[in-house]
C-alpha cells in the first residue's frame, strides 16, 4: 500500500514538473504542449476510435511477428546449442545480426515486400529472432550436465529429454530472452510503422509520424505515452507471472 | 522351480562386471582409468567400492549405469549386457541433481512417469509412499531450494527408489553433507535397505562409511584403477556408525588402502 502510494506520488510530481516547465514558457507551446492538451488529444482520439483502432492494428502486427519470431528462434537456439556445425554457422550469424538495429532492415523490407503488411512482419521477425536464438543458446549451454545424466538413468530418451529436461532447465534464460525479444519486436515495429506508410491499417507508429508532419506535438507525446503504457502492461501481463514462478521455484532474485 | 529350470537358469549373480578396462583420451596423455576390473554382485547385496580419488571408482559406477562404455570387457545386469542407461539401474549422485523446475513431488514422479504399465493415480501413490519412507511426506509441495542438503539427498533417494530399479547405484551421495546429517542418513539407508532388499552399489572414499554400510567392500587403487581386494563385513545390522567394531573394520580398510597406495614421491626441500 505504502509502495503504491509512493509510486503514485512520484508520477504526480513528474506531471507537476512538466506543468511547471510549460508555465515557465521556456519553449513555445507548439514544441512542448501542456499535460492538459495531451490528455485532450488522447480523449478525443479515444472517442472517435482512431486510438483504439491504431492500437489494435499495432498489437496484431506485434503479436503475429513476435510469435513467428519465437517459433523460429527457439528451435534455432536449441540447434545452435547442440551442434558444433550450427554453432559455427547460424550461431555466428545470429550474434552478428543481433547487433544490427532493426530499423536497418526497413530499406530492405521495403524493396522486397513493398509497402505491405509483409514488410512490417519481416522487420518485426528480424528484430525478434536473433535475440531469442542467443538467449535459448545460452540457456541450454548453462544447464548443469548432471541433469541430463540423471534423466538418462531414469530412462529418458533424447526427445523426452529435450522436452522435459533441457527446455524447463533453461527456462530462466528463455524467459529473459523472450522478454528481450519482446522489447526488440516492439522497437522494430515502431521503426517500421514510422518509415513504412501502408494503406492496410494505421498503427500507433503512423499516428506518431502524422503528428510530427502536422506539427501536433500533443499527438506525438500522447502516442508516445500510449506506447510506453502498452510496453508496461505487456511486461506485467505476459512476463510477470512467469518471473514470479521462476523466483518461487528456483529461489532466485527477491525473496 | 523344476530341475530343468534350475539347471538352465541364470547364474545367481545380479550383476557381473567382467574384465572391464577404460582409457580416457586427454590432451597430453592417455589416462588408464580402469584396468581389468571383475567382480560379481548377488541379488540384494550391499556393495561399497572404496578408494582414493583417481582410482576410477566413479567411472566404474558410470559404466555399470551405462552412462560410459568400457573399452574392454563388459557389464552384465540380469545376464543382459549393459549398453545404455536405463531405469533398472538408477543412480543417486553426489550433488542431489534434483530438478529445480519441479517441486519435491514432481521430482519423485519424474522417473515414475517414464515407467510403463502404471496408471497415473498409482504413480502418485508410489511417489507418496517413497516420500513417506524417507520421512518427507510433509514436504511434497516444497521447492527444491527450500530444502536442506540432507533433505535434498533424501528426495534424491526417494526419486531413485520409486521406479523400483533392480540395482541402486550411489556415487558418494553423502559426501557434501555435514557429519550429523550423514550419520542420520546411514541409519535411514540401512533401514530402507533392510525393508526393500535392494541391490546397492555405493561408491565412497570414506572407509568408515564403507564399513558401516557394506556386506562386501571392494578396495581399489589408482593409476591405473584396479580392484585390489574384497573385504567382507560380517556385522549385524543396523550398525552404529560410531561403534568400536566399525572403527576396527575401518582401520583394517585404511591399512589395506595404504598398502596399495603408490610410493609417495619425497617432497623436494
Amino acid at each position: 500500500m505504502r509502495r503504491a502510494l509512493l509510486a503514485i506520488l512520484f508520477f504526480i510530481a513528474l506531471i507537476a514538473i512538466w506543468m511547471a516547465v510549460v508555465r515557465a514558457k521556456i519553449w513555445s507551446p507548439i514544441l512542448l504542449p501542456s499535460p492538459g492538451s495531451v490528455a485532450e488529444y488522447l480523449g478525443s482520439a479515444f472517442r472517435d476510435g482512431t486510438l483504439l483502432q491504431a492500437t489494435a492494428v499495432t498489437l496484431r502486427r506485434l503479436l503475429l511477428g513476435y510469435f513467428i519470431g519465437l517459433a523460429i528462434g527457439l528451435p534455432l537456439g536449441l540447434l545452435t546449442a547442440s551442434s558444433k556445425f550450427m554453432e559455427d554457422t547460424i550461431g555466428v550469424l545470429a550474434l552478428g545480426l543481433q547487433t544490427l538495429p532493426s530499423v536497418c532492415w526497413v530499406p530492405l523490407a521495403l524493396l522486397w515486400f513493398g509497402q505491405t503488411e509483409g514488410a512490417m512482419l519481416f522487420v518485426v521477425i528480424m528484430g525478434t529472432v536473433w535475440s531469442v536464438v542467443i538467449a535459448t543458446d545460452t540457456g541450454v549451454r548453462t544447464i548443469p550436465p548432471i541433469f541430463a545424466r540423471a534423466a538418462r538413468t531414469m530412462g529418458s530418451g533424447p526427445f523426452h529429454r529435450w522436452i522435459h529436461v533441457i527446455l524447463p532447465a533453461s527456462l530462466p534464460y528463455l524467459i529473459s530472452g523472450m522478454k528481450q525479444g519482446w522489447a526488440f519486436a516492439w522497437r522494430s515495429l515502431m521503426a517500421a510503422e514510422i518509415y513504412v506508410t501502408i494503406l492496410t491499417g494505421f498503427g500507433l507508429g503512423h499516428l506518431l509520424h502524422y503528428g510530427r508532419e502536422l506539427n501536433a506535438m500533443d499527438q506525438v507525446i500522447g502516442i508516445m505515452l500510449v506506447i510506453v503504457v502498452i510496453g508496461l502492461l505487456a511486461d506485467k501481463i505476459l512476463f510477470s507471472p512467469w518471473e514470479r514462478f521462476l523466483h518461487r521455484r528456483w529461489g532466485t532474485g527477491r525473496v | 522351480m523344476s530341475l530343468q529350470e534350475e539347471l538352465k537358469g541364470p547364474p545367481p549373480a545380479k550383476l557381473i562386471v567382467d574384465q572391464v578396462s577404460k582409457w580416457f583420451q586427454q590432451k597430453r596423455q592417455n589416462v588408464h582409468a580402469l584396468d581389468d576390473v571383475s567382480f560379481d554382485v548377488a541379488e540384494g547385496e550391499f556393495i561399497v567400492i572404496v578408494g582414493p580419488s583417481g582410482c576410477g571408482k566413479s567411472t566404474l559406477l558410470d559404466i555399470i549405469a551405462g552412462l560410459e562404455h568400457p573399452d574392454k570387457g563388459q557389464v552384465l545386469a540380469d545376464n543382459q549386457p549393459v549398453d545404455n542407461p536405463g531405469r533398472h539401474r538408477l543412480v543417486m549422485f553426489q550433488e542431489s541433481a534434483l530438478f529445480p523446475w519441479l517441486n519435491v513431488f514432481g521430482n519423485v514422479m519424474f522417473g515414475l512417469r517414464l515407467k510403463p504399465g502404471l496408471r497415473n493415480s498409482e504413480r502418485r501413490e508410489v511417489a507418496k509412499f517413497f516420500l513417506y519412507l524417507v520421512g518427507l511426506e510433509k514436504f511434497m509441495e516444497a521447492n527444491v531450494h527450500e530444502l536442506s542438503g540432507g533433505m535434498k539427498q533424501r528426495v534424491a533417494l526417494a526419486r531413485a527408489l520409486a521406479p523400483n530399479p533392480r540395482v541402486l547405484l550411489m556415487d558418494e551421495p553423502f559426501a557434501a553433507l555435514d557429519a550429523m546429517t550423514r550419520e542420520q542418513l546411514y541409519g535411514d539407508i540401512q533401514a530402507i535397505w533392510q525393508k526393500r532388499r535392494k541391490t546397492i552399489i555405493f561408491v565412497t572414499h570414506n572407509v568408515r562409511e564403507a564399513a558401516c554400510l557394506a556386506d562386501r567392500v571392494m578396495i581399489m587403487s589408482p593409476t591405473p584403477g584396479r580392484l585390489r581386494e574384497i573385504f567382507e563385513v560380517n556385522l549385524p545390522r543396523p550398525r552404529d556408525f560410531n561403534s568400536i567394531e566399525i572403527a576396527q573394520h575401518a582401520a583394517q580398510l585404511t591399512r589395506a588402502l595404504k598398502s596399495y597406495a603408490p610410493d609417495p614421491t619425497p617432497a623436494k626441500v
